[in-house]
């Protein structure tokens, strides 16, 4: 086992790695065993739970188990696609930043700031009365909202690298500074990135489902779990599995991915700071 | 916080904490106006959407043309988003595209002022309790740190702050209405009536708001006394025979509580955010919900003008936070 791997022979590790790659087996391979299509009505309205659909039928008689197995390909999609998304840019802000060490730092980073005066869900809901509702606001969205955050970790990261020896020889032996960037500072800063990364994931989770419960996301009759949520929010006296299954899902979802997050930092000895949200 | 870490230059000079608190009040107004450029910027990229939204898909270029005169889409940008500031500043919010929609002018204000206040009263009664309840639990964890306490807090503290607040509030839901059937699942508070008067309505939202913020806090606070209660002079307390009581909350806690204010404020902040999905998922009347009516039927005037009160609050967080801690810890404030 790799250094890289050694946080999943801690306890909270290997439970929160477990139950990760269950939630994520489930989203992923679902589809795969739901016995109905996820959007065709099988019976009437909010039954309780039957031979033919366990979980029971949600408020327009569609099988819930069936809808909650298509659920959680657009959970993880769209929020690993916004963690992606923030971290390609971010990371370039913060490695440009925190190198340059010109006037580009101070721009950039007051940037950065000014994002983060902002509640992230109030920018999302601003942004939707702007462009409408999408999948590609969604993803961007949240990834700028992000972003800021990754830029600021990756900067004072590369602030502490960009003093070393070996950085100061490669600037010396002329090397370009794209060139620098890649081979000398960004291998050296992984540490913090992989600690920091679930976090965001997690982060990027919650507004993601957030969004969509509100029902400024995805639209119906799309099969997700948050979607799944809200639209048979009037229905869990009726049937109780409909809240139920989705909502344990995604709790174990960021329960787990926050584990795996807390872990990492703990075996690389990285402080995880203010876990914040807003 | 960043701003901390760049102290005033004149920070020697006389009162130094009221020159910090106006180059703070002076950032925050310029961080607020470049948000509002972008709050504008961002929701008029599609001129005429407003006009379109309140009319509908069957409207006649004619009708959209007179729309668009009527709620002023027909000037140029820079003199929309002008009228718009300068009516920000003499207290005019605009008005409702629901007043459009019944062809007349209903001021946002008029729709949102008992909204606000009813969204401060669930705020300020999640802080109320939040404060006092992650001092007890952290300073607990803190203290019996690395045993079965410790663990049990620090666990379900980690496990709560992951959950978005729609699951927490949807569990509770379950738990407490479905299952129990002791509260009910939506606040039902009539326009006009105080929060108050409705105590069981206010449980579960209060509850949803106070699970991931007072997880937040829960685990600051234990960072900041676990660090303090390893300290030098907590040992000499020690050593000078304090009782183990005294030593904690006389000595550890108040330097421990330095970090805490921000950790508070961050959550407060926090609130905002929260807030609106919390509002929504009980139906509970405040201004988070009238914000997410407004997304959803496109009233661009309402979400910019609720979008630029509710960043101006979480901005003045910001700076009350910060001169809290200056406040709790002098050497802040003549730092070079």
């Amino acid at each position: 086992m790799t250094a890289r791997l050694r946080f999943a022979r801690t306890r909270t590790g290997a439970v929160g790695l477990a139950l990760l790659c269950l939630v994520v087996g489930i989203a992923v391979f679902g589809p795969f065993f739901a016995p109905h299509a996820p959007d065709a009505p099988i019976g009437i309205t909010l039954t309780g739970p039957t031979a033919d659909a366990p979980l029971g039928t949600d408020f327009l008689g569609r099988d819930v188990l069936s809808r909650v197995l298509w659920g959680g390909r657009s959970v993880l999609g769209l929020a690993g696609l916004a963690t992606l998304l923030a971290y390609v840019a971010g990371a370039t802000v913060g490695l440009v930043a925190g190198h340059a060490r010109s006037l580009l730092d101070p721009v950039l980073m007051r940037g950065a700031d000014v994002l983060l005066s902002f509640p992230a869900l109030l920018f999302l809901l601003v942004l939707v009365t702007g462009v409408g509702t999408s999948k590609a606001t969604l993803v961007i969205g949240v990834a700028v909202v992000q972003a800021p955050l990754v830029a600021r970790i990756v900067r004072a990261a590369t602030l502490e690298q960009s003093v070393r020896g070996f950085v100061e020889a490669a600037v010396a032996r002329g090397e370009r500074a794209s060139a620098i960037l890649r081979r000398e500072i960004l291998p050296n800063i992984a540490g913090p990135i992989a600690a920091d990364a679930p976090l965001r994931f997690t982060y990027s989770i919650i507004l993601v489902a957030s969004v969509n419960f509100l029902g400024l996301g995805l639209q119906p009759p799309a099969a997700d779990w948050a979607l799944i949520i809200s639209e048979n929010r009037s229905g869990f006296v009726l049937n109780p599995w409909v809240i139920f299954v989705p909502a344990a899902l995604i709790a174990l979802l960021t329960i787990s991915a926050n584990l795996v997050g807390d872990s990492i930092a703990r075996t690389l000895g990285v402080s995880v700071g203010a876990r914040g949200r807003t | 916080m960043t701003e901390l870490a760049v102290p005033a230059p004149a920070a020697r000079r006389r009162r130094p904490l009221l020159r910090f608190a106006a180059r703070r009040v002076a950032a925050a107004i310029a961080t607020l106006f470049v948000v509002s450029i972008l709050v504008f910027a961002g929701t008029e990229v599609l001129p005429g959407d407003a006009a379109s939204a309140v009319l509908g898909k069957t409207a006649t270029p004619d009708q959209l043309a007179e729309m668009q005169h009527l709620m002023g889409l027909d000037r140029p940008v820079p003199k929309r988003y002008l009228d718009w500031l300068g009516g920000l500043l003499t207290g005019d919010l605009g008005n409702a595209a629901s007043g459009y929609a019944q062809g007349g002018k209903t001021p946002i204000w008029d729709q949102i002022k008992g909204k606000i206040g009813n969204s401060l009263t669930l705020a300020a009664i999640t802080t109320l309790l939040m404060i006092p309840l992650s001092l007890l639990f952290g300073v607990l964890a803190a203290v019996h740190a690395g045993r079965p306490v410790d663990h049990a807090v620090s666990i379900a503290s980690l496990a709560v702050i992951s959950l978005p607040e729609f699951i927490i509030g949807s569990l509770l839901i379950l738990l407490f209405f479905a299952w129990l059937d002791v509260l009910p699942p939506v606040s039902l508070i009539p326009p006009g009536d105080s929060p108050l008067g409705h105590s069981k309505a206010l449980v579960l939202p209060v509850l949803t708001l106070l699970g991931a913020s007072l997880a937040a806090s829960i685990r600051m606070v234990r960072a900041g006394m676990i660090e303090a209660l390893r300290t030098d002079y907590v040992q000499m307390a020690r050593l000078n025979g304090f009782r183990e009581r005294v030593v904690v909350w006389r000595y550890a806690l108040r330097n421990a509580l330095a970090p805490s204010v921000q950790v508070f404020a961050q959550n407060v902040q926090y609130l905002v955010g929260g807030i609106v999905v919390t509002e929504y998922l009980f139906n509970y009347p405040g201004l988070g919900k009238e914000l997410v009516d407004a997304v959803a039927i496109r009233d661009v005037r309402e979400v910019q003008s609720v979008a630029i009160l509710v960043a101006a609050v979480y901005i003045g967080l910001n700076i009350v936070a910060d001169l809290l801690v200056v406040l709790l810890v002098p050497k802040l404030r003549t730092q070079e």
